[in-house]
């Protein structure tokens, strides 16, 4: 309830994030493939939004956008005072490094080096990062980062991934179905982590499914369809991921 | 710098070289094999050329020489007037034969006179042993020191010798060594026979008492002023020289000892290039493959690493590491190797050329720079898949890569009247579907055999050509040369000889060639009509028949002189009333051996206004009488040198095929080294990139043996296409080879025998069977859940 509140009060802030008229076409041979077809959002300081969306819908397209990981075709995206729309390879980077955190379906951890150093390989480009240990305590995972993550189960992987991406105190974290390869208990349980992130550090949370159970978690949910933006609600409370199944 | 720091990106690094350690190892020996080869071959040009360039200045090496008949020492006043001249010895030369307890072979000498102060002004000796012959005693000799190592001589030993008919009996005060015999070797012997010549340095007095030359000299060496050119002191000296006999002054250039040494240092430096070229070549492209393969299941991880902020230039960085640790233990192991292997190889120099001592040096600049031009060579054999992989745009790059386009191939279709099984099908279609790797894993084979080729060939060319030189161009047992011609009939008495079954008269003279600015100084010999035991043969090995008038030239004489069939030449007769010939080239043969010279005897006879005479006699003799004949031969006055056919043989193999062929067994080890790489590369990189497919058939119910047969399969098919055009461009850089081993010493002929191709062939499958085997082991421990289960 308390947490609601403080949120009522951050969506008055200034919006982090604003898009407006994003649109991505992707040249696929000879058609066009419309990913994006105009959209027009604002995320706000702290807040975890789930968006939601068939598989095809552009959410992928969109949150690398905001990710500073692709341009758009046009439009226009801003991260605070950064122009992602026309910004050069290397501001790009730079804009990853110093505020954005991924966490993506398929963990991609580097399989060569441990949960730990997986995560150092992250917070040794850092600015501000927090311990590698610490990190990997808030998912939960303090008594496996020795091991490699073949010698983890997948939720395990997706845990240390997340870790990775909180471990540098990003100002934003983005995930692309971070559940969408795990079962449902494991998926809560990485939700439950997410969930633990976002109000410890308050970080502005991106979690993108195509799974609606798991819009009860959020702040805000956004609904995407073939491109556009088709819905958008608050919840009244964030429920406890842990509470959730699907 | 991040760059530099031992970061999580460098356990990465570490961890994945250790991955694939056999395949770094692979490519790192290769990239070894190519720095061995050019090093061992700097560090014997660099230390030899060090060496002798020392040795000559300490030593005081000429830079003209001349020999005539006999000029009075008041002339060498007028010698050192010519201009330009700074230094000058007039010493007395001649020939000894030589007795040596216990040997009963003919040994022959060159003596060289020293003068009463000892040392000489030019060409000084050096001492390894003993002192120098007293300049009162007309018994002491210093000894070289090749015969005094081939017969353990020590000081204090006793030698007979027979110096211009007489005989003397010589103690040895010293063993020396000499700028001017480097190389030592005797006169109309194409080879070094160190039990059997020698060269020996005497008092002045003694020898011109012994060799009726007192108060004059035959032999002049000088230094000239380094600033003056050498053809003009060159001239004067032979005008001033003419009155005496002279038969003409020389450069260094022309000095056999250092221009045989010249030739070697030649060769060692076109081999610093051309066996490196071809290693690097093929570690670029091994390279190239493994990063390539790499760096596409790494697609997901670079995408990461750049979704956190890494940028392109960290991770264009991070796989240049991986390259350039790969390319940095080839060159650890290639440097140590090449170093070791030519120090070994020096040593086997030392025993061939005599220096005081071998000077090892390489220039550290060198090795700078090679190490330097090694690791660009890796960066580049990476530049593609690793500038792809810095560009990897992060967000296409999360998707999984396209799945591969396979074809339907045309050679599938060309081939549709076989009926293909499916695992057929696979290697055919996975062979078309990355067409310029297969071609470059056939190339990479290719090359393989062809340096195995390289290396093993010059064995059998060199067994051929010695054969041909010895069992069928020189057939007599002996080659006995006289002091002077005499006429054809002294040569029935020495067939009369008890032990001698057949003798071939023959006439050699020294003879400047001329054509144009060109010239060349060489023997000229006479062969008669019915010649036997020695001809010449052309390219072929057939008999060239001796034309009735005009010479014939050895083929790489004929290129040098720039003449053909047909052509004029001028031959300038060094010896008697220095005749000049104007003849014409009537034909040109080939030799493996030596270069020379010949004409039919009686027309030889005839031009130079002679009677019927010859001064060398082949003798063919009656077996188990050899030391009889030689003993006669011994006391025999007229009789200068005896040549053994198989006292060459024997040191022929001794000496220049051990050199030779160390080098060519380390190179057809290196080809192997190659092989190795390549095979085992592509056959890992097919089962790292096909692991999926084959776990999926062998889940379907394939057996082991029908996967692997997959495998293999497509080795066999590089194998079957890489090795005839392995066997195409060994041919090719075997001719090339040979061309650049044309020397006058010796030309090895380009025969590529069935057993080159088959050993070529052989160490390239043996190769490739041991890479099957492994990956044989391999297949048997693929994880089939664990393949299924990961996400391509
Ligand atoms: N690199 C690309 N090239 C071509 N088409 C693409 C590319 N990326 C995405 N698309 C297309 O854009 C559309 C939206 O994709 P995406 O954003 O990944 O959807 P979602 O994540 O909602 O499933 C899909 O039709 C997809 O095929
Ligand atoms: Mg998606």
């Amino acid at each position: 309830m308390a947490k609601a509140y403080y949120m009522d009060k951050a969506t008055s802030c200034l919006p982090v994030f604003h898009t407006s008229e994003l649109t991505k076409t992707y040249q696929q041979g000879e058609v066009e493939v419309h990913a994006l077809r105009g959209v027009s959002l604002d995320l706000f300081s702290g807040e975890l939004v789930v968006m939601l969306g068939a598989s095809g819908s552009g959410k992928s397209t969109l949150l690398n956008i905001l990710g500073g990981l692709d341009v758009p075709t046009s439009g226009e995206v801003k991260y605070q005072d950064i122009d992602l729309t026309r910004a050069k390879d290397r501001e790009l980077t730079r804009y990853r490094r110093n505020y954005v955190g991924f966490v993506f379906q398929f963990y991609n951890l580097i399989p060569s080096l441990t949960a730990r150093e997986n995560v150092i390989a992250v917070t040794e480009i850092a600015r501000d990062p927090m311990s590698p240990e610490a990190a990997l305590e808030l998912v939960g995972l303090g008594k496996r980062m020795d091991h490699f993550p073949a010698q983890l189960s997948g939720g395990e992987q997706q845990r240390v991934a997340i870790a990775r991406a909180i471990a540098k105190r990003p100002k934003v974290l983005l995930c692309d179905e971070p559940t969408g390869a795990l079962d449902s208990a494991t998926g809560a349980l990485v939700l439950a982590a997410l969930d633990t992130a976002n109000r410890e550090t308050g970080t502005t949370t991106v979690i993108i499914t195509h799974n609606a159970s798991i819009a009860q978690m959020a702040d805000r949910v956004i609904t995407l369809s073939d491109g556009t933006i088709s819905g958008e609600y608050r919840n009244a409370t964030r429920q406890d991921p842990r509470t959730l199944s699907w | 710098m991040l760059l530099f720091r031992a970061s999580a990106l460098h356990t990465k690094l570490r961890r994945e070289l250790w991955q694939m350690r056999g395949q770094t190892l692979a490519i790192a020996l290769v990239i070894a094999g190519g720095i061995a080869v050019c090093l061992l071959s700097l560090v014997n040009y660099s230390s030899l050329t060090a060496t002798r360039t020392q040795y000559y200045q300490e030593r005081q090496f000429a830079d003209v020489f001349t020999s005539l008949k006999r000029a009075p020492r008041h002339v060498l006043p007028r010698v050192a007037d010519i201009p330009g001249v700074t230094r000058i010895s007039g010493r007395v030369e001649g020939v000894a034969k030589l007795e040596v307890p216990g040997f009963n072979d003919p040994a022959s000498a060159r003596l060289v006179s020293l003068p009463p102060q000892g040392q000489p002004d030019v060409n000084r000796v050096y001492l390894r042993h003993g002192r120098l012959p007293h300049a009162a005693r007309n018994d002491e000799v210093a000894v070289i020191g090749s015969f005094a190592e081939a017969h353990d001589l020590l000081l204090g030993d006793r030698l007979g010798a027979i110096i211009n008919g007489r005989r003397q009996s010589l103690t040895v005060v010293g063993i020396v060594e000499s700028p001017e015999f480097i190389y030592v070797i005797p006169p109309g012997g194409m080879l070094p026979d160190y039990e059997r010549y020698g060269v020996l340095w005497m008092a002045r007095e003694a020898l011109a008492s012994a060799m009726d030359m007192r108060g004059a000299f035959n032999s002049l060496v000088l230094q000239v002023d380094p600033a003056l050119p050498v053809a003009g002191v060159i001239d004067r000296l032979d005008r001033l020289l003419a009155p005496y006999g002279s038969t003409g002054a020389y450069a260094r250039e022309e000095q056999f000892s250092h221009r045989f040494l010249s030739d070697e240092l030649n060769q060692l430096k076109t081999m610093a290039v051309i066996f490196p070229t071809i290693f690097m070549a093929v570690a670029m492209f091994l390279l190239n493959v493994v990063i390539t393969r790499l760096i596409s299941t790494q697609r997901d991880i670079i995408a990461v690493l750049k979704a956190f902020g890494y940028s392109n230039w960290q991770i264009g960085w991070h796989y240049s590491q991986l390259v350039l640790s790969i390319a940095f233990i080839g060159l650890l192991i290639g440097t140590v190797a090449g170093v070791w292997l030519g120090r070994a190889l020096g040593e086997l120099y030392m025993d061939y050329y005599r220096f005081p001592e071998l000077l090892f040096s390489i220039s550290p600049l060198w090795v700078l720079l090679l190490g330097l031009l090694t690791l660009l060579v890796a960066l580049l054999g990476g530049w593609r898949a690793i500038g792809s992989a810095a560009a990897l745009p992060p967000a296409e790059a999360m998707r999984p890569e396209a799945p591969a386009s396979y074809r339907v191939t045309i050679t599938e279709r060309m081939l549709s009247w076989i009926r293909f099984s499916q695992p057929s099908r696979m290697i055919v279609r996975q062979l078309a579907r990355r067409p310029a790797r297969a071609a470059m894993s056939v190339t990479g084979i290719a090359m393989a055999t062809a340096i195995v080729m390289v290396g093993n060939f010059q064995f059998s060319s060199v067994s051929l050509m010695v054969h041909t030189q010895f069992a069928r161009v020189q057939q007599q047992d002996l080659t006995v040369s006289l002091t002077d011609p005499v006429n054809q009939s002294a040569m029935y008495g020495m067939t009369r000889q008890p032990g001698v079954r057949y003798t071939e008269g023959r006439r050699v003279v020294a003879v400047e060639l001329v054509n144009g600015h060109r010239q060349w100084r060489t023997a000229l010999t006479g062969i008669p009509d019915d010649a036997r035991l020695q001809f010449v043969v052309d390219e072929h090995l057939n008999r060239v028949a001796i034309p009735p008038a005009g010479l014939l030239l050895t083929d790489f004489l004929a290129a040098e002189l720039g003449l053909a069939a047909g052509d004029p030449v001028q031959v300038q007769v060094l010896e008697g009333h220095r005749p000049v010939l104007n003849l014409q080239v009537s034909g040109v043969t080939s030799e493996f051996l030596g270069v020379g010279a010949y004409m039919n005897l009686a027309a030889m006879n005839r031009a130079l206004k002679e009677g019927p005479v010859i001064n060398q006699v082949l003798m063919n003799l009656e077996p188990g009488q050899a030391e009889t004949v030689y003993r006669d031969l011994r006391d025999t006055p007229r009789v200068m040198a005896i040549n053994i056919r198989q006292a060459m043989l024997d040191s022929f193999f001794e000496t220049l095929a051990k050199t030779f062929l160390t080098y060519t067994l380390v190179i057809s080890l290196l080809g192997g080294v190659i092989a190795f790489g390549v095979i085992y590369n592509t056959v890992r990189i097919s089962l790292a990139e096909r692991g999926r497919d084959l776990a999926s058939l062998r889940v379907l119910g394939y057996s082991h043996n029908e996967v692997a047969h997959i495998l293999l399969g497509e080795l066999a098919i590089l194998l079957i296409l890489g090795i005839p055009l392995g066997w195409a461009i060994g041919h090719g850089l075997a001719s090339l080879v040979v061309a650049m081993m044309q020397t006058e010493l010796y030309r090895v002929p380009l025969i590529i025998t069935g057993r080159t191709l088959a050993l070529a062939a052989n160490v390239v499958i043996v190769s490739a069977l041991a890479s099957g085997c492994i990956t044989w082991w391999r297949l048997s421990k693929l994880d089939l859940v664990a393949v299924l289960k990961t996400r391509e």
